[in-house]
């Protein structure tokens, strides 16, 4: 959730040529924690989309109760909540569903809510940075304390607000990337400020406008390639912030409604069963810690390879 | 004199700011849905409750009326018919017959116990193990601290609360895992309520700290004026503390500011894991129950409640680093 201070740690990558992509992907490459990253996060997408098959292996969904397979008390029946060959994960309590697709559907919601959200922010975000950071003046202090004051916003409290007036008549997922999205952009925009304002002074563009090109030619073509670099790395180091923040909004018991699988959701509910059943908390939890951890290493292993001032530490 | 200058131009921008949040909060919640005086009676609604509701809320005047109405109501209170809202009024719940005002004043304490002691927590644990990392850059000490840092970060507050439950709560029995004791009941109890609530606020961000501290530590500590301070004969905690710690801990204090809004999100959730009746716990209460007057009653003070904590970093940030008033 730490949104603003996971931003505010990266340092605007240098203005300098990275060297195209071949050379981030063999550097990316030689870097164990990254490639590892890489793969979590390969295999998690490919859960995402290929939800139906791979629950289709067991022969399971994430919607059909399974009453038979709980005691009176719905506390699943056998080792590690009633984990077996047809239920990998064991089942849910109360109702029985598999949990191993719930936790494989739960990355699709996941991820559809956080990339959506991230791709939102990323475009509002860029466009702010490119605009304020180009024509400075009155814009840029005006686009500067918008910033400043989202900034610190308490977003969360928000969220949580805005989900009360939403017609029901709406599905909610988009919705929600809509407002995780919108709420998200201010960091983007503040990075790619920054680095805008420094392209802006350097000699090619300059000389561009000398030759006379229009300021749309200049901020597009010329600044806004070179600062892609800075865009991919903030990109990455968001998504787990708006994964993290789906999740949240899910275990308040306000986002994704039931029966759409949810891992927050999930370890909302699974709080009451935490004594009888603790399986039911670390199979979402683990899903949920892998996905965040893995695109937080990744982000830092885009940093280095696409900064070339880093130094090995 | 640059001082005051400075403190005054920050107050006057803090006014603007708290404006343009209530206009805007009020034109997202009061404009926006098609009725929102049905939204403020919640459910079940009499056409009693319903009428009362519009007639508070004015929705048959202007917009501009209604805004007008809203914010006064903020300044100087407001009453309609028997209902009277005293100045700072945020609303009135008609769910609960009972003013915003009172209702966030009774629930206070317990969301500024959690978010103050998690707050000193997490600054004390992030910056010291920063320093320790820092100085023992690549020993196993900075490894382990880093790793630990890492994952962290990548913990989503609610997971750490779970987990935070299973552990101590069930299977160590050592803290209990739920509810709030007030501080003038039993300053045991509350202490031990806390205790849970505040690791968990704080394991998550003293990690960002962490990471932070390190890093503008290594940095500061390889500039030509720590070079100078040794070569003057300092004694190596002198440099560290006066030296090199002092620069690194001005964007520590930045991001401090910036982060108060994720803590009191924070705060929402720790409350809901270790079932806190908060502010957050009233807030989650009202979406699910429909109550808009307390949804943006609680939203609006929320915002507030940031905005001035983030005036008083400012303000701190200005005494400390003189740079600040000259800049601005």
């Amino acid at each position: 959730m730490s949104s603003s201070s996971a931003l505010t740690e990266v340092p605007p990558p240098p203005v300098a040529r990275t060297g195209g992509a071949r050379r981030v992907v063999r550097q990316l490459l030689r870097d164990p924690v990254a490639t590892g990253a890489a793969v979590v996060i390969l295999v998690f997408l490919a859960a995402a989309v290929f939800a139906d098959q791979i629950t289709a292996l067991t022969g399971q969904d994430p919607y059909t109760y399974h009453q038979e397979l709980l005691n009176a008390k719905g506390v699943p029946i056998g080792f590690g909540g009633g984990i077996s060959a047809e239920h990998w994960f064991g089942v849910e309590p109360l109702t029985g569903r598999d949990l191993f697709a719930i936790v494989v559907h739960g990355a699709r919601t996941s991820l559809f809510v956080g990339l959506s959200a991230t791709i939102v922010a990323t475009i509002i975000g860029t466009v702010v940075g490119l605009v304020t950071g180009f024509f400075g003046g009155w814009v840029d202090r005006l686009g500067s304390r918008v910033v400043d004051v989202m900034f610190g916003f308490p977003v969360l409290v928000f969220l949580i607000a805005l989900m009360a007036i939403i017609p029901t008549s709406l599905p909610r997922p988009p919705f929600m990337v809509l407002v995780i999205g919108v709420f998200g952009w201010p960091g983007i925009s503040r990075l790619v400020r920054g680095q805008v304002m420094s392209l802006r002074e350097r000699p090619f563009v300059v000389a561009s406008t000398a030759m006379g090109a229009r300021g749309g030619h200049v901020m597009f073509r010329q600044i806004l390639p070179n600062a892609l670099a800075t865009i991919v790395v903030v990109t990455t180091i968001v998504i787990p912030s708006m994964i993290a923040t789906e999740a949240a909004l899910s275990f308040l018991g306000v986002g994704v409604p039931p029966p759409t699988p949810s891992w927050g959701r999930t370890l909302g509910d699974a709080i009451a069963w935490i004594r009888t059943s603790p399986m039911y908390l670390v199979f979402p939890g683990a899903a949920l810690f892998l996905i965040t951890l893995a695109f937080n290493l990744f982000g830092d292993g885009l940093r280095d390879a696409l900064d070339p001032r880093t130094v090995k530490r | 004199m640059t001082l005051l200058r400075y403190i005054g131009g920050r107050v006057v921008g803090v006014v603007v700011v708290l404006l343009v949040i209530a206009v805007i909060t009020y034109a997202v919640f009061y404009l926006m849905p098609s009725d929102p005086a049905q939204l403020s009676c919640g459910r079940p609604c009499t056409p009693e409750a319903l009428a009362r509701a519009s007639a508070f809320m004015g929705t048959d005047l202007p917009w501009w009326r209604q805004l007008g109405g809203f914010l006064t109501g903020i300044v100087a209170g407001r009453s309609f018919g028997e209902l009277e809202c005293a100045a700072p009024c945020f609303g009135y719940s008609f769910q609960r017959n009972e003013g915003v005002t009172q209702l966030i004043a009774e629930r206070f304490p317990l969301t500024a116990s959690i978010a103050v002691g998690a707050a000193m927590l997490w600054l004390v644990v992030g910056v010291l193990a920063g320093v320790v990392s820092a100085l023992r850059r690549g020993a196993p000490i900075d490894r382990a601290i880093m790793t630990v840092a890492i994952a962290g970060v990548s913990t989503p507050v609610y997971l750490a609360g779970v987990v935070a439950v299973l552990i101590f709560g069930f299977v160590l029995r050592w803290l209990p895992v739920s509810g709030y004791v007030p501080f003038e009941d039993s300053p045991g109890a509350w202490f031990s309520h806390l205790l849970l609530p505040w690791t968990t606020l704080a394991f998550v961000s003293a990690a960002v700290y962490a990471r932070l501290t390190r890093g503008e530590l290594l940095e500061a500590m390889g500039q030509d004026y720590i070079r100078t301070a040794r070569a003057k004969g300092l004694r190596e905690s002198r440099v560290v503390v006066r030296h090199g710690l002092r620069t690194a801990l001005l964007p520590v204090i930045t991001v401090f500011g910036l982060d108060l809004g994720v803590l009191l999100g924070g705060t929402v959730i720790v409350e809901r894991v270790f079932s806190i009746p908060g502010l957050g716990t009233l807030l989650i209460e009202a979406v699910s129950g429909l109550d808009l007057q307390l949804i943006v009653g609680l939203t609006l003070f929320a915002a507030f409640l940031v905005v001035l904590m983030n005036l008083v970093v400012d303000l701190f940030y200005g005494v400390v680093d003189p740079r600040v008033r000259v800049t601005r």
